[in-house]
């Protein structure tokens, strides 16, 4: 697989590591009242789609950012490729 | 010379230079070819017939094609530890002093004994080793098994190691065409002129593709030679590269293709070059030219040595000019096997007979052939070679080679590999792509249906001006090569029916019509099903002559049409690819990088016996002349250490820069523990959990200044809690202002530890107040050492005693060491290696990866205090949860055996005094274990069943694996120096 890299252009899948579902950005708050609950979720439940899916991959040969990637499970085909700040940050992440 | 078999020059010239003649041993036979040649031209050439014993039943085998398709002439070739099995002797290029031998037989080929066999055929059908081999279940490993490997099978392995070289590349191009016949040609032709970067690669020596094997004219000129002109034009040019004997194997994501390139295969010593090489192709686009591949007819006895394909009877008489029979009668259900007949009868072989099942007219006439429309070869005769064949008409007629053409298949593998799946097309009675063809892949020619010469090449020629149009690259104006189009009719016949005797459908895999009727009989109805039951199209030419003719008997035995039937589709790779060519030079030493310590050369230079740690090698111990044993040294290392100093490379422990603002907010986020209010010029232990609450890492981390720390981590956990960490930062918390690097190797960092440490490294460090209060216990400073060379100091123990642990540049790292050894002289220093490392460690109750093994809490190990209520922290939450925090939980223990002389193993079991030592009963287990010079004994830490309150217990720890029971009294892990008054005096 190739990866359309925002910054540094197609670069070879093998350069990457693969962690998982976007959603692991939405940690919750371990503060939280009903924390325990919602850890349980972020950290056990994924969709699963054959289709479109937005992943977290990790340019760890490269330049160690970390990437969503939306590809489609069946095809391979990728769609788009984001830093990963920046989608943390429209999901409403900061410190 | 023996080329009894050889077509006279003038006759058929071919393409083999026959002033270059070759010598080449096949068994124990020496014989001769032509520079040009295959093995398998070239055994045809001297009449050799009988070449190998089938897969199953050990029946006699000749040559069946003349391409890689071949399913029966599999040999070994060279001999000792450059042999290699089941080589395709039909793709083999001849070389001077090539040795071939035979496969799958017991005693000489000619009389193989294991060829009893095929007189058990009738117990041996499909799925007779599911059934056969049922019972009784413990003779399948024993028994069976050994002797269906020994009868059954394929050449065998050296069992040496492989002492060719392989390597791997990458290529970029815009088009990537595969197979180099003639719409690749002319495809090239067309996108080379336009400018775009093109790679043509075709696994044959000799490109042209069937053009070598015809008898074709095109723009004037013979076929091949039209090929080579084609071939210097694009040579010519400096945006095509050619790829002779490269073969396209695979189609993997978006346009990266994989093609295995032989290189020396074809000479007698690879030399120093690489055997083959491994190409990855970026392709914009690829266009697959791959050709069609002839199939057989089924019937009676059609596998004897003789019996081939009628387009091969062609190809080895007009490319090599070898005559494959001196009476050659040709079986066909379309014109192509009418060619062959014309094309060596005008080299003046004897053609016997035509047999054509179709109702027509002939399709020409040959001279002294019989001519027999309408009517099929119902059977032969011959043991080790064709002698006769037997008509549906009765007629009986001599023929020592029966040329068949059952029709073509298009190659349609490549359009397979991403699930593509092909449709049936009627008019050329075979399987085309269908709509579903790979991203950014295109097919043409005969692969795709264009089964004619005319058609292939236009077909060719349109493609790659459509695709290099579409890449932005202006089309030539030159038109396409012209040719004509030679006739192309076929009738769909598979098999011929009416006589009880077995006909070959799978050649390779012994696999028959009769097997393709009981598969269908037992229930084994869907081609997926066909194939595994009967092994129809597997092993090395999966099937490419035989899959369309095994699931057109299943079509028929179902009463359903082909299409109705479907297919079996194709993966990777479309030829077999040696595993060294996968390996390339990632072997042996290379499998890994090797990682060496600041210290190694000075430790090599003391002798010091390595380990392997990941890839670092570190100094596991070193000895000293009068050792007896690997513990006579590490006993000395541990004694020296406690009793005087001691100096440990521990640079391999991963080590991250972290600098901004928010560190430290960072860092009480990564950690369990607090790590907000550390103060400037202070350590702190740290443990850090998975999200699910297990612990991941713990390791050191310094305070350098207000916004500057630097953190330790586990060798083992280097790379991935810097992968963590970057996730948090980026991900987690991406507005912190925070930074972090890698910097494992460029610190070299070394622990001084022992009662004598603070006044070695008096005399190492620079300026340093390095009394208690000046620089008390979990310190830390930049510092310089040796007058002016910078580095840090911290004092941390790993080991129990007052310690130090001081880091340079890398680069410094060996004067380091060095300096250190003359400092600590005068106090006998000795160096200590990860075994004394381990003992220290245990001894004095540290826990490292044999306790945090990915399913340990810190509640386990007895640190759940560490993990704060107060902030949120990766993983503190469901640390907490119910069933992790349980009374009956395990808890880091320390053990002694009862019995000073006895010694402990990790692994072994606690279970209370008298009970039985099974799974209900079971209290946890010992995760390490040493020789304490200390203590005098041996000791060990592990995990109990409330361990923690259960110091003073005697219990057992039970191995099974080792056959000990040993009893053990239960003590607290903090074994040496429990109140840690040593480390901080």
């Amino acid at each position: 697989m190739i990866i359309n890299h925002p910054l540094l252009g197609p670069r070879d899948a093998n350069e990457f590591v693969h962690l998982g579902d976007v959603s692991m950005i939405d940690r919750p708050d371990g503060m939280d009242a009903d924390a325990a609950a919602k850890f349980h979720d972020y950290l056990y439940l994924r969709d699963n789609p054959a289709g479109e899916y937005r992943e977290l991959w990790y340019h760890e040969a490269g330049d160690r950012s970390w990437l969503v990637v939306t590809r489609d499970t069946l095809t391979h085909a990728i769609s788009s490729v984001e830093l990963a700040r920046d989608v943390a940050r429209t999901r409403g992440r900061s410190k | 010379m023996s080329n009894n078999f050889r077509i006279d020059v003038k006759k058929s010239a071919g393409l083999i230079d026959r002033t270059q003649p070759m010598t080449f041993k096949f068994n124990s036979k020496t014989m001769h070819g032509f520079q040009g040649d295959t093995l398998a031209s070239a055994m045809l050439a001297n009449g050799e017939r009988l070449v190998a014993r089938s897969f199953k039943y050990h029946r006699p085998r000749g040559i069946f094609s003349a391409g890689s398709e071949e399913p029966n002439a599999l040999v070994q070739l060279r001999t000792g530890a450059y042999q290699e099995p089941n080589t395709r002797a039909t793709t083999a290029e001849l070389f001077d002093g090539l040795t071939a031998t035979s496969q799958n037989h017991r005693g000489p080929l000619g009389f193989d004994i294991m060829s009893a066999t095929d007189l058990l055929s009738p117990f041996l059908g499909a799925g007779f080793y599911y059934k056969t081999f049922m019972w009784p279940a413990a003779f399948w490993e024993k028994l069976y098994e050994p002797i269906i490997r020994a009868s059954a099978g394929l050449g065998s392995l050296s069992m040496l190691e492989d002492p060719d070289k392989y390597d791997k590349g990458f290529l970029h191009c815009d088009l990537l065409i595969a197979g180099a016949g003639p719409s690749g040609l002319s495809a090239a032709l067309a996108a080379g002129r336009s400018g775009a970067r093109v790679i043509i690669a075709d696994e044959d020596f000799v490109l042209g593709g069937r053009l070598n094997a015809e008898n074709h004219t095109i723009a004037g000129m013979s076929g091949h030679d039209w090929a080579q002109q084609t071939l210097a034009e694009l040579a010519a040019m400096d945006n095509v590269r050619i790829l002779p004997r490269t073969t396209i194997f695979g189609a993997y994501d978006h346009g990266i293709y994989g093609a295995l390139e032989r290189k020396t295969d074809h000479l007698p010593h690879a030399g120093d070059k690489p055997r083959q090489v491994l190409w990855r192709i970026y392709s914009k686009h690829a266009l697959i030219c791959a050709g069609a591949t002839e199939r057989s007819i089924a019937f009676a006895n059609n596998d004897r040595p003789g019996i081939m394909l009628a387009g091969a009877v062609r190809a080895y008489a007009n490319r090599w000019g070898v005559a494959t029979g001196k009476q050659v009668a040709i079986f066909t259900n379309n014109d192509s096997g009418w060619q062959t007949a014309s094309e060596l009868s005008a080299k003046g072989v004897n053609i016997t007979a035509i047999i054509d099942p179709r109702d027509t007219a002939p399709r020409a006439h040959i001279a002294g052939a019989t001519i027999v429309m309408g009517a099929s070869v119902c059977n032969t005769a011959g043991r080790k070679a064709l002698h006769r064949i037997t008509l549906t008409n009765g007629q009986t007629l001599n023929a020592d080679c029966l040329g068949v053409s059952g029709g073509w298949s298009p190659n349609v593998h490549l359009t397979c590999h991403q699930r593509g799946r092909p449709v049936w097309n009627d008019d050329i009675a075979g399987f085309v792509p269908g709509g579903d063809l790979p991203v950014g892949q295109t097919i043409a020619g005969a692969a795709n249906g264009d089964m004619t010469l005319g058609a292939a090449l236009s077909a060719g020629h349109k493609a790659a001006n459509g695709i290099v149009k579409e890449l932005g690259f202006t089309n030539s104006r030159a038109q396409v090569a012209k040719a004509d189009d030679e006739t192309f009719a076929i009738k769909q016949f598979w098999h011929v029916t009416g006589h009880k005797q077995r006909a070959w459908i799978d050649l390779q895999n012994d696999v028959t019509t009769k097997d393709v009727k009981q598969s269908q009989a037992e229930g084994f109805k869907s081609v997926e099903h066909l194939k595994r039951y009967t092994t129809l199209g597997m092993a090395t030419d999966q099937g490419k002559t035989s899959n369309v003719l095994g699931l057109a008997v299943m079509a028929e035995a179902t009463g359903k049409t082909i299409p109705e039937t479907g297919t079996t589709i194709f993966r990777p790779p479309y030829n077999p690819v040696a595993v060294g060519a996968f390996g390339g030079r990632e072997r042996g030493q290379h499998f890994h990088p090797t990682r060496l310590t600041p210290s190694h050369r000075w430790a090599d230079e003391q002798g010091a016996q390595f380990v392997e740690v990941g890839n670092w090698m570190r100094a596991q111990w070193f000895p000293k002349q009068g050792d007896k044993t690997w513990r006579d040294a590490v006993d000395r290392e541990v004694i020296q250490t406690r009793a005087s100093v001691g100096v440990c490379d521990v640079s391999t422990l991963g080590k991250i820069d972290i600098k901004g603002t928010d560190a430290a907010a960072f860092l009480n986020k990564m950690y369990s523990n607090p790590f907000a209010k550390v103060p400037v010029g202070r350590v702190r232990y740290g443990l850090m959990l998975r999200e699910d609450g297990i612990c991941y890492d713990d390791g050191t981390t310094a305070r350098m200044s207000e916004n500057h720390f630097v953190m330790t981590t586990t060798t083992a956990n280097a790379v991935l809690v810097y992968r963590n960490m970057e996730f948090a930062r980026q991900c987690l918390f991406p507005d912190m202002d925070v930074h972090l690097i890698s910097t494992t190797d460029q610190w070299a960092q070394f622990a001084v530890a022992g009662p004598n440490a603070r006044a070695v490294m008096a005399k190492i460090v620079d300026k340093v107040d390095m009394s208690n209060d000046g620089f008390p216990f979990m310190a830390c400073a930049d510092v310089t050492v040796c007058g002016g060379t910078p580095g840090r100091l911290f004092r941390i123990s790993f080991s129990g005693e007052i310690a130090y642990e001081v880091a340079v540049p890398a680069r410094y790292g060996d004067a380091l060491i060095r300096e250190i050894m003359d400092a600590g002289a005068e106090f006998d220093i000795t160096p200590y290696g990860t075994e004394a490392l381990g003992v220290m460690r245990v001894e004095k109750g540290h826990v490292t990866g044999a306790e945090l093994d990915g399913r340990i809490t810190a509640f386990n190990v007895n640190m759940n205090g560490m993990v704060s209520v107060k902030k949120d922290s990766i993983g503190a939450t469901l640390s907490r949860r119910e069933m992790m925090v349980a009374e009956n939980q395990v808890r880091l223990v320390g053990v002694k055996p009862v019995d000073k002389s006895d010694t402990l193993s990790a692994g072994a079991h606690f279970i209370a005094p008298d009970t039985a030592p099974t799974t209900q009963n079971d209290l946890g287990w010992i995760s390490s274990v040493c020789y304490s010079p200390h203590f005098e004994q041996h000791i060990g830490l592990g995990f109990l069943k409330g361990g923690h309150k259960r110091h003073g217990e005697i219990i057992r720890a039970w191995d099974g694996v080792r056959g000990t029971d040993v009893d053990v009294e239960i003590v607290s892990p903090h074994m040496y120096d429990p109140e840690g008054g040593l480390q901080r005096g």
